[in-house]
């Protein structure tokens, strides 16, 4: 077994440069790895270029990394509940790429898979088109996309192990899976850390290969950024 | 009358077909989940990485961790699974979800979208709108027939960026059921007391009408 623990955020995180780029897994506030954020808030780490499906709200998640002016360019495709977010895109200090949800995560698993780049139907006829290749396949227009080239992915998993297995839960699995080996260093952080042979390996939804650093996160707010209810009959 | 948003749900709850997976956007088409019509079994796929979605939470069991792509929390129904991004966009691409409700800005009368953009004034992004628009067989848009200045959002041709390019089936509004043909857009049904004129008056695209157009049912 290849160890993969390490003992704390900062050991994790360590090696992260400015100028980077980094993907980070999650949906709106569910399933980011928040102690790995607020640890790159600490570090004050600068000009990162980041993918991520959103972009957070104005004090948590990436919104944390924004307010601190860390971040020079978004990949993300949809930023719609963050208004610093919105004030630093439209007075052009963020350099901001939207891209259809199913393109981000399709690149993502490209760079992770091996695949340079692949076609799609999404944005075809719209201004995600323009300047790409674009192709014939059965009398249907489809748009060439690239994988994404990153130098680490930061993902956040329920529970893992020390040889780096991951198991998601709910819809906090979202971008995870595919954002863990898309870039050049992965490191995870989960609720639970256990020993290597304590998972099921039937039950594990990514294989540790894909993970070089692991952690477990001191604590987990996982804010609810929708709440939603109905009321008891 | 015009139709309430919730009308207009159920209007298009009446287009769900025994079987069905189906995905909603944010929005009028959440609703739609509300009135599934008795009889008709649908699973309700998000795209952040549900299908089987079930109704809000009671209070106090909300899960930090089940939500849907609009970040609202959510249940889900027996049999219901969880998957990652790219296999749930790979389920929208691969055309194993047959219908597509979302909401809309502007539509053309060949059937090109514009959701998700407004140029120096507001950019949400596309969120999965242009996977979606890009591979669904049926394409329902649900929207209000006017924007808040009162001009038709029913057009001969977009003015806004596009989502996608001839891909709306059907549109639903406060007052009519349109149908996107290769001819252009028909009329099919109004809202109850509402005339074809008050409708063509309403709309900027030009309507094909033919015959007496009934008024929808709803309930």
């Amino acid at each position: 077994m290849i160890n993969k623990k390490v003992n704390s955020v900062q050991e994790a995180l360590e090696g992260i440069y400015d100028n980077a780029t980094i993907m980070f897994g999650g949906f709106g506030l569910c399933g980011i790895p928040e102690n790995a954020i607020a640890e790159l808030v600490q570090k004050g780490t600068k000009n990162l270029s980041c993918i991520s499906n959103n972009a957070g709200v104005d004090d948590f998640g990436l919104g944390l990394l924004l307010q601190k002016r860390q971040i020079r360019k978004m990949t993300s495709s949809y930023v719609g509940e963050n208004a610093e977010f919105e004030r630093q895109m439209l007075s052009g200090e963020l350099e901001v790429e939207l891209i259809p949800q199913g393109t981000l995560a399709e690149r993502c698993r490209a760079a992770q898979a091996g695949i340079p780049a692949f076609y799609t139907p999404a944005g075809y006829g719209t201004e995600v088109a323009i300047g790409k290749e674009t192709r014939e396949f059965n009398g249907k227009m489809y748009v060439m996309e690239q994988a994404f080239n990153a130098d680490f992915s930061i993902v956040k998993a329920w529970k893992g192990d020390t040889a780096g297995n991951l198991i998601f839960k709910g819809t906090a699995r979202n971008f995870n899976p595919v954002m863990a080996g898309a870039g050049k260093i992965t490191i995870a952080e989960v609720e639970e850390l256990v020993e290597a042979g304590s998972l099921d390996p039937n039950q594990i939804h990514i294989p540790g290969i894909f993970v070089q650093r692991i952690f477990q996160g001191e604590k987990y707010e996982k804010r609810i950024e929708k709440r939603t209810v109905r009321k008891r009959e | 009358m015009p139709l309430t948003k919730e009308d207009i749900a159920k209007r298009i709850a009446r287009e769900l077909k025994d079987g069905y997976f189906v995905n909603l956007g944010i929005g009028i088409p959440t609703l739609v989940a509300n009135y599934i019509p008795e009889g008709i079994n649908v699973e309700i796929q998000s795209e952040n990485g549900v299908l089987g979605m079930g109704p809000f939470p009671f209070e106090g069991e909300e899960d930090a961790d089940l939500i849907n792509a609009g970040k609202q929390t959510i249940t889900t129904l027996a049999g219901a699974s969880f998957f990652d991004s790219a296999m749930s966009f790979g389920m929208i691409r691969g055309k194993h979800v047959d219908l597509t409700i979302l909401g809309a800005m502007e539509v053309a009368e060949n059937g090109d979208i514009a959701n998700w953009k407004i140029p120096g004034k507001m950019v949400k992004g596309m969120g999965g709108a242009m996977d979606l628009v890009s591979s669904a067989e049926n394409i329902i848009v649900a929207m209000m027939h006017v924007n808040k200045e009162g001009e038709s959002k029913i057009l001969k041709k977009c003015t806004l960026p596009l989502t996608g390019v001839g891909c709306v089936k059907k549109i639903v509004t406060e007052l009519a059921v349109m149908e996107i043909t290769p001819k252009g857009i028909k009329l099919l049904e109004r809202a109850p007391g509402i005339s074809v004129e008050h409708i063509i008056a309403s709309t900027e695209a030009n309507l094909i009408i033919e015959g007496d157009i009934p008024e929808m049912v709803i309930d």
